[in-house]
This record gives C-alpha cells, sequence and structure tokens, in this order.
C-alpha cells in the first residue's frame, strides 16, 4: 500500500512522476474502506468496479501521453504537414508538405506540443548554420558567434529558452556539434533506431535523427518516443544491448580524439570508478575525407530531385555550399574518378568501421570533443570551406560507422562560451551511454542553463 | 590529383545540372580544388584487403510481408476506398 497524498497537488504530481499509479491509488483507499468501514459506517455503496475502470483509464491517459505539454521545436528538415518546410533552402521557400515525418507524429500523439520550424544550414551542409539561405543563427550566448550546425536553431532554441526540447538531424555532427555549442544534451543515435520518414535526405547512408534536450533523463525520454520501426523506412532495426551494470564499465581514450577540457570530464569518470583505457585508432584521422567523398556523393544523389519540377524552385536557387556539394559528389562518382575516390573511400570506411569494432571489443565507450575548438566567430571560416569541413573531425567517426553518440555539456570557456564532449559506444548501446551521461551529471551536479539575451 | 581545372568544374556542374556564372567557376574552381587536394589523402591508407562499405545496418532484403487487405465496406453496391484527394482549407 502506497501513503496516500492528502492534496490534489501531491496526488497529480505522484501520478505524473510515477511515484504511484492511480489503479495504487485506488487500491489504498480501498483498502481502507474494506478495513474500517464496518466499523464507522462512512460509505453505503463503494463502487469498486467503476473506480478501477477509471483508474486504468487514467494510467493509460497518462503513459500515452509521456511528453504532455512538452513545447518542440523541430528542425524545418523535418516535413510537418500544413505547416512550411524548407530545409533552410531558398529552393522550398514555399514548400508546404501533404504529410509529417514519423517522428513529428510520435511526439505529437505522445503529447508534445510544436511550438514551431527552426533555422538550419541549407540542406543540413553546414557545422556553423552560417549555410542557411534564410541567414545564419545567432549563438544567444554570444551573438557574435555561431550557433554551431546544421541544427543551428534548434540548438539556439533551447539556450534561448524558447522551447523545452528540440530535434535534429546529425549526418556528421549536426546535432553534436550546435548541442556542444550551446550547453545541452543531445544524442546522435545507432544509424537505424530511428525512423527517417518524412526527413528531407541528405547522405542517406549517414543520416540519423535524434532529440536534443536539458538533461540526459529529457534526452532518452525523447528518444524512447521516438524510436523503432514505422513501416515507412526500411532501415529501421528494433535492438538496444541494455545497460551494462556500472561497476564494470571501461572508457577509452585515443590520441586521435584529444581537446580542450577532456582531461577534466575524464577525471570525473575517473573519480566514478570506471577504468580509463587508452586505445589506439590510427584510420579515424582519414574519417572526415572519407566523409567529404561519400556524403556529397549520396548529395548529388539526393538533391537530383529537386529539379523544378516536382518541388520547389529551380536548381539555380541552391546557395553556394549545396552546389559545391552536388559538384564534388558528381565528381567523385564521375568516370575517372570513381575508382580513387568513391570505392577508395568506402574501403577505407571499412577499415574504420574494423577499427571501430575492434576498440569496442576492449571498451564500452570512447570519449571525445564534439569539435575541435569551442564556439566560433560567425564569418570566422566561411571563406575557406574546407576549414569550415574540419569542424566535424571529431564527429565523422560515429556517423561513418554507425554508433550512438551522446553530447554532454560541461563547462564554459573563458569568455563563457559553453564547452563539452562526446561519448561514442557500439551500435545500439544508449541505454549504457545514457547512463553514463547520468552518472557524470550526478557526479558534476550538472544543472540545465540557458544563455541571458 | 587535386587541381580542378576550369573545363573539369564545368563538366562536374553540367553532370550536376548546375548553370555556374564566370565569377562562381572561378571562385567554385579554387575551393573544390583544395577540397578535392585534401581528401586525396587516402590515397596512403592500404585498403588491399578491405571490402568497400555502403552501409552499418547488416540489413539485407527488408520486406514486410504482401498481404492483400480486401476492403468489406460497401456503400450502396459501390466498394468503399480511402480519400485520396482532400479539400484544400
Amino acid at each position: 500500500m502506497i501513503d496516500l497524498p492528502l492534496t490534489i497537488k501531491e496526488t497529480q504530481e505522484g501520478l505524473m512522476n510515477k511515484k504511484f499509479s492511480a489503479v495504487e491509488l485506488v487500491d489504498s483507499y480501498l483498502a481502507r474502506i474494506n478495513k474500517y468501514n464496518k466499523d464507522l459506517n462512512i460509505f453505503l455503496t463503494v463502487t469498486e468496479e467503476e473506480a478501477y475502470k477509471k483508474a486504468k483509464w487514467a494510467d493509460k491517459i497518462l503513459s500515452n501521453y509521456p511528453l504532455l505539454g512538452v513545447t518542440v521545436a523541430h528542425k524545418d528538415l523535418f516535413l510537418t504537414k500544413g505547416v512550411r518546410t524548407t530545409a533552410g533552402s531558398k529552393v522550398l521557400e514555399s514548400y508546404v508538405p501533404t504529410y509529417s515525418a514519423t517522428i513529428v507524429d510520435r511526439l505529437e500523439k505522445a503529447g508534445a506540443i510544436m511550438i514551431g520550424k527552426t533555422n538550419c544550414d541549407a540542406w543540413a551542409h553546414g557545422s556553423s548554420g552560417e549555410n542557411s539561405d534564410f541567414g545564419a543563427t545567432k549563438n544567444p550566448w554570444n551573438k557574435n558567434y555561431v550557433a554551431g550546425g546544421s541544427s543551428s536553431g534548434s540548438a539556439a532554441a533551447l539556450s534561448a529558452n524558447m522551447a523545452l526540447i528540440s530535434t535534429g538531424t546529425d549526418t556528421c555532427g549536426s546535432i553534436r556539434v550546435p548541442a556542444n555549442f550551446n550547453y545541452l544534451v543531445s544524442l546522435k543515435p545507432t544509424y537505424g533506431v530511428i525512423s527517417r520518414y518524412g526527413v528531407i535526405a541528405m547522405a542517406s547512408s549517414l543520416d540519423c535523427v535524434g532529440p536534443l534536450g536539458h538533461s540526459v533523463d529529457d534526452v532518452k525520454q525523447i528518444f524512447d518516443v521516438i524510436k523503432g520501426k514505422d513501416g515507412f523506412d526500411s532501415t529501421v532495426i528494433e535492438k538496444t544491448n541494455g545497460e551494462k551494470p556500472n561497476s564494470k564499465l571501461k572508457i577509452g581514450i585515443a590520441k586521435e580524439f584529444f581537446g580542450e577540457g577532456l582531461d577534466k570530464a575524464i577525471n570525473v569518470f575517473k573519480k566514478l570508478g570506471i577504468e580509463i583505457k587508452e586505445v589506439n585508432m590510427p584510420t579515424t584521422k582519414y574519417a572526415i575525407s572519407v566523409y567529404y567523398i561519400i556524403q556529397p556523393a549520396e548529395v548529388s544523389s539526393n538533391l537530383a530531385r529537386f529539379d523544378g519540377i516536382r518541388y520547389g524552385s529551380t536548381r539555380q536557387n541552391f546557395g553556394d555550399e549545396a552546389k559545391r556539394r552536388i559538384m564534388l559528389g558528381s565528381y567523385v562518382l564521375s568516370s575517372g574518378y570513381y575508382d580513387a575516390y568513391y570505392l577508395k573511400a568506402m574501403k577505407v570506411r571499412t577499415k574504420i568501421k574494423e577499427e571501430v569494432d575492434d576498440v569496442f571489443s576492449q571498451v564500452d565507450a570512447l570519449i571525445a570533443p564534439v569539435s575541435p575548438t569551442p564556439p566560433f566567430k560567425i564569418g570566422e571560416k566561411t571563406k575557406d570551406p574546407l576549414k569550415m569541413y574540419l569542424t566535424d573531425i571529431f564527429a565523422a567517426t560515429a556517423n561513418l560507422t554507425g554508433i550512438p553518440s551522446l553530447a554532454l555539456p560541461f563547462g564554459f570557456t573563458k569568455d563563457n562560451l559553453p564547452l563539452g564532449f562526446q561519448l561514442m559506444g557500439p551500435r545500439f548501446s544508449e541505454e549504457t551511454l545514457f547512463s553514463l551521461g547520468k552518472m557524470f551529471e550526478k557526479e558534476t551536479g550538472y544543472k540545465p542553463k540557458i544563455a541571458n539575451i | 590529383m587535386g587541381n580542378l581545372s576550369k573545363d573539369d568544374v564545368l563538366h562536374v556542374a553540367k553532370l550536376s545540372k548546375l548553370t555556374l556564372t564566370p565569377k562562381e567557376i572561378t571562385k567554385f574552381q579554387v575551393q573544390l580544388s583544395k577540397v578535392v587536394d585534401y581528401i586525396g589523402n587516402l590515397s596512403e591508407v592500404d585498403t588491399s584487403n578491405c571490402q568497400p562499405t555502403s552501409q552499418t545496418t547488416g540489413l539485407e532484403n527488408v520486406f514486410r510481408p504482401d498481404e492483400v487487405k480486401i476492403s468489406n465496406l460497401t456503400h450502396d453496391d459501390y466498394f468503399v476506398i480511402y480519400k485520396i484527394l482532400n479539400k484544400e482549407k
């Protein structure tokens, strides 16, 4: 029997927090009635059957709406029925979809409230948000700095406190980098655990959908709502490795993945009694090159459908970055270059995948920076596309190998710009990453923070 | 490898169904050359024993059961099917 609450507020909070269920409440009240009513003579009729019916209904309502009242901002790459969806590009400036993406539907059904569609690099091509045809998103922590990309608006919406949670896509860091630049928790899931139905495709063998939020718990809760088969995306797999017991966890560090502030995060895990092991991943330094062959190749194919006849306006409306990637893709796929670039990249991808699989036979997670630098100034890298591409140097490995990565905020630069790191794990190890993330939050006394604007 | 000529840029633009202005040709020639030069570092990697990877799920031939769904609904001796055209608001 539960301790019965004495106010409506306490009752409803208990129900929402799953401290007790409505059925358990009824159990407890009925137990008291059955025990004492004979003596006290209070009830003339006890409606036990009706009470249980209503209690079960209440429990069902609560479990069916796990995100009741939660405001969500969607990256403008997710189709939203009847609501303009631009992919951040002028090509789709006036495109209104006739259906919603699976994850948009699922969040809707879970009771979340869509509050708007967020700015992003056009077609999700970018690491800073500056490639949006609608102008760069500014970082709420400091307006002279980029918000990170490509899910720039999705991250900035949370750090500016304009929504509670948001959705993004990660083809090479596009969730993790902006989340990191805005002091947020985010997940790039295992390739294939979340449906991409209704998501404007960038590079299909790499694209992943994922949540952004203010805590590991929130990100996990959204993940649980949006994951799983929908029958519309044949790459979806329903699989999980489950949670590993904390006492036996090992985290790997590789010299190929090192950056400012990472040692402090490693120390936190050491304090938690987690074994830190050095690992070797020499081929991962080629990940960004592999990525900048495979991704443009797939982009050139996916953006071929925007011919001005079926959707949106003509190809003249593509911005510079889309043009560059389409041309680069055509180049690496074209006769005479296919073997040297595209085929070669697919082979190096195999090598990286084998290296990563080997590392995860030794450790449960890999700690790494999200980006080689903290947020940078708007305009700092726009003239040199290659320099911009290298922003994602630590992100590429997870996408090429299909492994999940949980990005966590941790500390600030002396200029008060957010810092953080990522924890990568073997495919389907989300639960282990969440438990590591929660341990980290607890140990460091993590509290969500929003920018002062 | 590495340097794209003006003709290379025009060739890939044609393959990509993109029309470029003379200014764009010069700009993209420089930028694309730089990227192509960088990604050329893959030639350092020995891949003689590697099969190419095109996806990471390991899934093959994903099918759903091919079931015919028969509409039992009739209205005035006609079959009832789902509405496919919607009146716009």
